[in-house]
């Protein structure tokens, strides 16, 4: 890979609705995100950090600005483009867990493989072996119903990961969580950085969170307030 | 593509799997729907075959000459002038293309034999009768010359009479009352089984014709129908007319008048008779149509439904990376699979339910490929076309509004 970054972002701003009505959620946001970094965006809510995120994950478009992923600009990606740019390179966890209901953890993980169009066999075991890294084995065929809080948000970081993507976007992964679980689940977040080099970005309000980032963003009334990096430990 | 095809059908069939009960009410109506078209084909084709089977049991050639006109709206039968005995001997010395001529008059009455009695239909006739009605004796005798010019007191008996009457005995020399007076049994006609309409051929008595009309009617002279049988390879139509200005000529009918008889052709009768049924299964199958139609809306409905339930799941899917057109596709699957299987459900119940009908009604039970098939793609096809904007909401939907979805 190039010395570019991973993420670059020039003069993104992104306006809902228009007229009278509208509203600008990000003002101009520049912002370099390196390969392998982990990145904590903090911010009251309606700062933008969340319509960020969204943009970050191409899950949306920007107003305008430039968005280079890997050298690719996204910002002049069709809809099609970006969900196969999201297939190929992203992994999301939310605050939610968002697993399909009445679905096995094991299918749930395989969700992303069925897409990417992968066989089966490799399919089951790149499943089991996600589940294994977030320290499910065992519990594969439990639906989500029948997994905790925690084990829900391991399954689905296990989809996530499952596609071995560049970046994981995780948006209040610990939102739903009681504080022991969250902790448990940012370590294994720091884990997945550390020994996978998975690049993540997380949103969450609870500096205790943040503070497993390399890096913390402070966002405010659509703009970057504060921009912090820290040592490695 | 193979394989996104495959890896769509997998999809769908877990989610049918996940909401097993709902997918199955979803598909009642298609189940239902296709078994009601399939039934009604299948039992009228069976009803067609059964009438046109009958028809040619009842003999083959085979021309009847009652008195009246045929009947329809506006016509009547009553007050025409019943034939005579001296009408048969005319049609036979002057109609040559007829192999036999037979008259018939008859009621309705008792017989008893021992201890047993019978209602039964008994046809004073002639010997011709077996041969227009294709009857063979089972044992004994047809009537003599004699028997039938002095109208003696015997007679033939049907296969059902004698099992009412004699059981397991033969009948033949014995005695048998009808309504009063005393008459032998000479002979057995075999079985032939249910008639067109449904009722037993073989619940008849014959005896010689003056015998009927002396003892039976108390009129010497009249019959009350002729039965015609045509030789082989006679076309029936210019035998009819031949008949009918015969009878005219003998009924003294002037030019302006109609007639007061009618000619029947059985084979006409089939036709005519097997016409109806298929208009009748025509109809009723569209009627089961609709009502399969109605089950394609209640999966558009059901569907519909499904889609806005399970935009979070949309949504977690576009998020995952899903193309528009694989969710699109994945939709559209559900819903052919569901009605597809709905069609197979329903073809294996119509097999049952036809199964069932066809052996309650005596009918023949004839598998039709063509209907079922054609009942399959079409539950498919109600698949694809209702299937179609549900899909389409589902495909279109924004993933980061369907992820809020509540």
């Amino acid at each position: 890979m190039s010395d570019s970054p991973l993420i670059r972002l020039r003069g993104i701003t992104k306006t809902y609705g228009n007229g009278v009505a509208a509203f600008q959620a990000l003002k101009g946001i520049d912002l370099d995100i390196p390969a392998g970094q982990f990145v904590a965006i903090m911010g009251p809510s309606g700062s933008g950090k969340s319509t960020a995120l969204n943009l970050l994950g191409c899950l949306d478009g920007p107003s305008s600005g430039s968005y280079r992923f890997r050298d690719i600009g996204v910002d002049t990606l069709d809809r099609q483009q970006r969900a196969l740019l999201r297939r190929h390179c992203l992994g999301f966890v939310f605050q939610g867990f968002n697993l399909l209901a009445r679905t096995s953890a094991q299918e749930n993980v395989e969700l992303p493989l069925l897409y990417r169009g992968a066989e089966t066999a490799q399919r089951h075991a790149a499943a089991r072996e996600a589940l294994a890294h977030v320290g499910l084995t065992g519990w594969e065929h439990h639906t989500p119903a029948e997994l905790s809080g925690g084990q829900q948000q391991r399954v689905a970081i296990a989809r996530a990961i499952v596609t071995r993507p560049l970046l994981l976007l995780a948006d209040e992964p610990t939102g739903n969580l009681d504080s022991q679980r969250g902790h448990e689940i940012m370590e294994l977040l720091v884990t997945l950085n550390r020994q996978q080099g998975i690049t993540i970005v997380m949103v969450t309000h609870e500096p205790e969170m943040a503070d497993y980032a390399d890096r913390i963003i402070r966002f405010s009334d659509g703009l970057v307030a504060s921009d912090h990096e820290k040592e490695r430990a | 593509m193979t394989q996104m095809l495959l890896n769509a059908l997998l999809l769908a069939l877990r989610a049918i799997r996940r909401n097993l009960m709902r997918s199955f009410l979803t598909v009642l109506g298609v189940v239902i729907g296709v078994a009601a078209v399939i039934t009604m084909v299948t039992l009228g084709n069976g009803a067609t075959r059964m009438v046109s089977d009958q028809i040619s049991s009842l003999g083959s050639n085979l021309l009847i000459l009652r008195p009246g006109q045929q009947l329809g709206p506006g016509r009547d039968s009553a007050g025409a002038q019943n034939f005579k005995l001296s009408d048969v001997d005319a049609i036979e010395s002057q109609i040559p293309s007829l192999r036999a001529v037979a008259p018939v008059v008859g009621s309705k009455v008792t017989l008893v034999a021992g201890n047993q009695n019978w209602q039964s239909q008994v046809n004073g006739t002639t010997n011709a009768y077996l041969t227009t009605g294709n009857w063979t004796l089972a044992a004994g005798r047809s009537f003599e010359d004699d028997e039938e010019s002095a109208g003696k007191a015997v007679c033939i008996l049907g296969n059902t009479v004698r099992k009412q009457l004699f059981g397991n005995v033969s009948p033949i020399g014995n005695e048998l009352r009808v309504k009063n007076f005393s008459c032998q049994v000479i002979g057995l006609l075999r079985a032939k089984g249910q008639g067109a309409m449904g009722q037993d051929q073989d619940d008849i008595v014959l005896m010689p014709v003056r015998t009927a009309q002396r003892r039976l009617i108390g009129n010497v002279t009249d019959v009350s129908m002729l039965m015609l049988s045509l030789r082989d390879g006679v076309s029936a139509d210019p035998v009819m007319e031949q008949i009918r200005r015969l009878m005219r000529e003998r009924r003294k009918l002037a030019e302006h008048m109609d007639d007061d008889f009618h000619v029947m052709d059985t084979k006409q009768i089939a036709e005519t008779l097997s016409g109806t049924i298929r208009t009748m299964t025509g109809l009723l199958g569209a009627v089961a149509a609709v009502s399969l139609l109605v089950g394609g809306i209640g999966i558009m409905n059901i569907m519909l439904v499904s889609v806005t339930e399970r935009t979070r799941e949309i949504g977690i899917r576009l998020a995952i990376g899903a193309l528009e057109h694989e969710v699109l596709l994945q939709f559209l699957i559900e819903a052919v699979v569901l009605s597809a299987l709905g069609g197979l459900i329903g073809i294996a119940l119509s097999l049952v339910v036809c199964l069932a009908l066809t052996a309650l009604m005596h009918m023949p039970f004839l598998f039709n490929p063509g209907i079922n098939l054609l009942a399959f793609f079409f539950s498919a096809l109600i698949g694809i076309v209702f299937g179609y904007m549900p899909a389409r909401r589902a495909a279109g939907l924004d993933p980061i509004v369907a992820l809020r979805f509540e």
